[in-house]
């Protein structure tokens, strides 16, 4: 049976919204924003806390919500910030709003990056297009790190204007962590890599046995990274993969974003890949 | 006259059962029972026994449904319609969260009005299973739904003990009948002309109590007489595992249900899945009327202002598109894929999530099919070629 646990940061009554204030916009790549919000409530606004890989379920009142992962630091207080690409009803809306404008926000939901469990490992960080946004929160913490371990980052992105967060890697480098990218398409400018995510793992050095591997992008490409990962003889308890899924409640009532026996709300959205690997092969499930 | 306690029996005839009704609505109940309408036993509101629909079966079997006259027949002898607890705790609609903007700026202004107090008369063991299970899904899963809570905790169930079974019924099969259970506070069963009462709780002693006290003659029922009423489900549990029909009773269905779990999750490629696809049509029906489905939406709804919004929860169905649409796409975009998510979320991913099954025997979906796909039937066919692989399972069907 799935443990029902909740987070000491969860909510209580799970269908409470809080305003937040839009304080900053800042364009990442073509039809993807970062919203950073500030808690209107004083109580909230101080009390906030997320772990890094839940979310949030980000609420326009008369438009509908959305589920979108917190990508700011876990460790900064006072505000939370999200990555979001316009793709919807609730988003296209999101993407209309300016400085100042009202969000509502509920959350945080979902089981976070094993980030505090990691010590001494390496950790490499594979994501395709937005799915960095899921494991930006993951970055500033790691970033910190000071236990031996080694963290590297694996970006991929159809073109090089899809790199998300490229204002951040010098910010990351220096922290020491490996940063590599990979498009699947370059242009006049590019001269970095033109191939795969997949590609840019295999030429990453690994010992297996002290890895782990944070996997956020399509589902296609995360079995291949997990695939790749566990060949190489990473364990599968060591792969963790964050999925999406449709969403109404964020709290394993609504049934809508089951996959399998998980919900992904709550179960979710990271997953560890010993428990999914046999689900994901199968289509449409 | 014995003192009603929880685990004494007594005797109610048809005027026991009205004052037993008159003192619900007197402690404030809303009593909701099965009547006659619309050519089917549907759950409503109620006052007066003379509602029940003494004298009528239902005669259901795949895809159909329909009532019969039986001057023979009890007050209790018809099995379930379509609605069924859930209908009552877990509405189709409700009102989760309303807003309310002032000067540009929100703020939630919920304050649902309390729900009337329920009592529900005519509960079978397979609906007390269902409410058992969705119990686990909205109480027992890390969140409380408040809601339901508020109208669970106040619920009072008067159940009785099934004497017939219908062609879809194979409550045996899942462990959730006939017998009332595993609570209730009254449970009655249907000997001759009058109704043999279990005791289940002290609300159920109370409640009786109070139709003592207001005049209803309600005798202690004797050794010999409980044995006599507790062999009725008894008896019909028997027949049903021995699939054992006759002239009014028709066979039941029955499930194998050894290892379904490990039998559905290894077959999610089967060739069945698009077999039943060919005859499914997504109508949703199914969901609708199983007493455990849980599945829902949220829309938003806006008045003209577009200054005050509800947030209304619906049921929602794994049939739909809707249900696992992300980005403009659903993931589940072939009803083949669908009706895989409905079946082995009931029957095999439920017991990873709750530790039950999610089917109780009901036989709804069976019933309230329009093309009268029977999921004892479905299962037993995989189970028969348990292993087959399809190279297009769960893709679009053309």
């Amino acid at each position: 049976m799935t443990t029902a646990t909740r987070l000491p940061s969860a909510p209580t009554n799970p269908w409470r919204s809080h305003p937040t204030r839009i304080v900053s916009i800042v364009d990442e790549t073509p039809g993807v924003r970062t919203y950073e919000l500030a808690f209107e409530e004083v109580g909230i606004h101080a009390g906030y806390t997320f772990a890094a890989g839940q979310f949030n379920m980000l609420y326009l009142p008369g438009i509908g919500e959305a589920a979108i992962s917190v990508s700011s630091d876990p460790d900064h207080r006072g505000t939370i910030a999200h990555t979001v690409r316009a793709v919807g009803n609730v988003t296209d809306a999101l993407a209309r709003l300016a400085i100042g404008e009202q969000v509502l926000v509920r959350g945080p939901f979902g089981t976070p990056w094993p980030t505090d469990g990691v010590e001494g490992r390496d950790v490499v960080i594979v994501a395709g297009g937005l799915g960095l946004a899921s494991q930006r929160a993951a970055i500033h913490r790691l970033s910190r790190r000071d236990d031996g371990g080694r963290t590297i980052v694996l970006h991929g992105a159809k073109r090089p204007e899809g790199l998300l967060y490229r204002a951040d890697y010098d910010r990351w480098r220096a922290a020491g962590i490996d940063v590599r990218t990979v498009v699947d398409e370059g242009d006049a400018s590019w001269t970095g890599r033109v191939g795969l995510v997949t590609h840019l793992l295999a030429d990453v050095q690994l010992d297996p046995s002290a890895t782990t591997i944070l996997c956020c992008g399509p589902d296609p490409m995360m079995v291949g990274v997990a695939e790749a990962a566990t060949n190489r003889g990473v364990s599968t308890e060591q792969v963790f993969l964050s999925l999406e899924r449709n969403m109404a409640c964020a709290v394993a009532h609504c049934g809508l974003c089951q996959f399998g026996p998980h919900f992904v709300c709550r179960d979710g959205p990271v997953l560890r890949y010993d428990r999914i690997a046999g689900l994901m092969k199968v289509p449409q499930l | 006259m014995t003192e009603p306690l929880p685990g004494s029996w007594h005797w109610l005839d048809p005027a026991g059962l009205q004052q037993l009704i008159d003192a619900l609505r007197r402690r404030g109940h809303r009593v909701i029972g099965p009547q006659v309408a619309d050519g089917a036993i549907v759950l409503r509101e109620l006052a007066s026994v003379a509602e029940l629909p003494t004298g009528w079966l239902d005669e259901q079997d795949g895809g159909s449904y329909r009532l019969r006259h039986d001057p023979a027949a009890g007050t209790f002898d018809h099995v379930v319609g379509p609605h069924s607890l859930k209908n009552f705790l877990f509405p189709a609609r409700e009102t989760i969260a309303s807003f309310t903007r002032t000067d540009g700026a929100w703020t939630q202004t919920h304050a649902p009005a309390p729900d009337p107090l329920l009592a529900v008369l005519g509960v079978r063991g397979c609906d007390l299973a269902a409410l058992a299970i969705q119990d686990r899904v909205f109480l027992g899963s890390g969140y409380v739904d408040e809601a339901y809570k508020a109208r669970r905790e106040r619920l009072f169930l008067v159940a009785v003990n099934c004497r017939r079974a219908a062609a879809t019924c194979f409550c045996h099969s899942m462990g959730c009948g006939p017998a009332a259970g595993p609570s209730f506070d009254l449970a009655l069963t249907e000997i001759g002309n009058r109704f043999a009462c279990e005791v289940g709780s002290d609300r159920g002693a109370a409640v009786l109590a109070d139709a003592i006290a207001a005049g209803a003659l309600m005798t202690a029922c004797s050794e010999a007489e409980i044995d006599a009423a507790r062999g009725v489900p008894r008896d019909l549990a028997a027949r049903m595992h021995a699939r054992q029909g006759g002239a009014d009773a028709p066979t039941p269905r029955s499930l194998d249900t050894h290892g379904i779990r490990d039998l559905l999750m290894r077959n999610l490629e089967h060739p069945r899945w698009d077999e039943v696809a060919s005859r499914c049509l997504s109508c949703t029906n199914c969901t609708l009327v199983c007493p455990t489905c849980f599945c829902s939406s949220v829309q938003e709804v806006a008045d003209l202002s577009g200054d005050k919004v509800d947030r209304e929860r619906q049921w929602a169905s794994c049939f739909s598109l809707d249900h696992a649409r992300m980005h403009g796409q659903s993931v589940r975009s072939s009803t083949a894929s669908r009706y895989r998510q409905w079946l082995t979320h009931k029957f095999a991913t439920w017991i990873d999530q709750f530790d039950t099954s999610g089917c109780t025997g009901c036989g709804r979906c069976i019933t309230w099919c329009p093309v009268g796909i029977d999921v004892t039937g479905e299962i037993a066919a995989i189970r028969a070629t348990d292993g087959a692989a399809s190279p297009d399972a769960g893709r679009e069907t053309p």
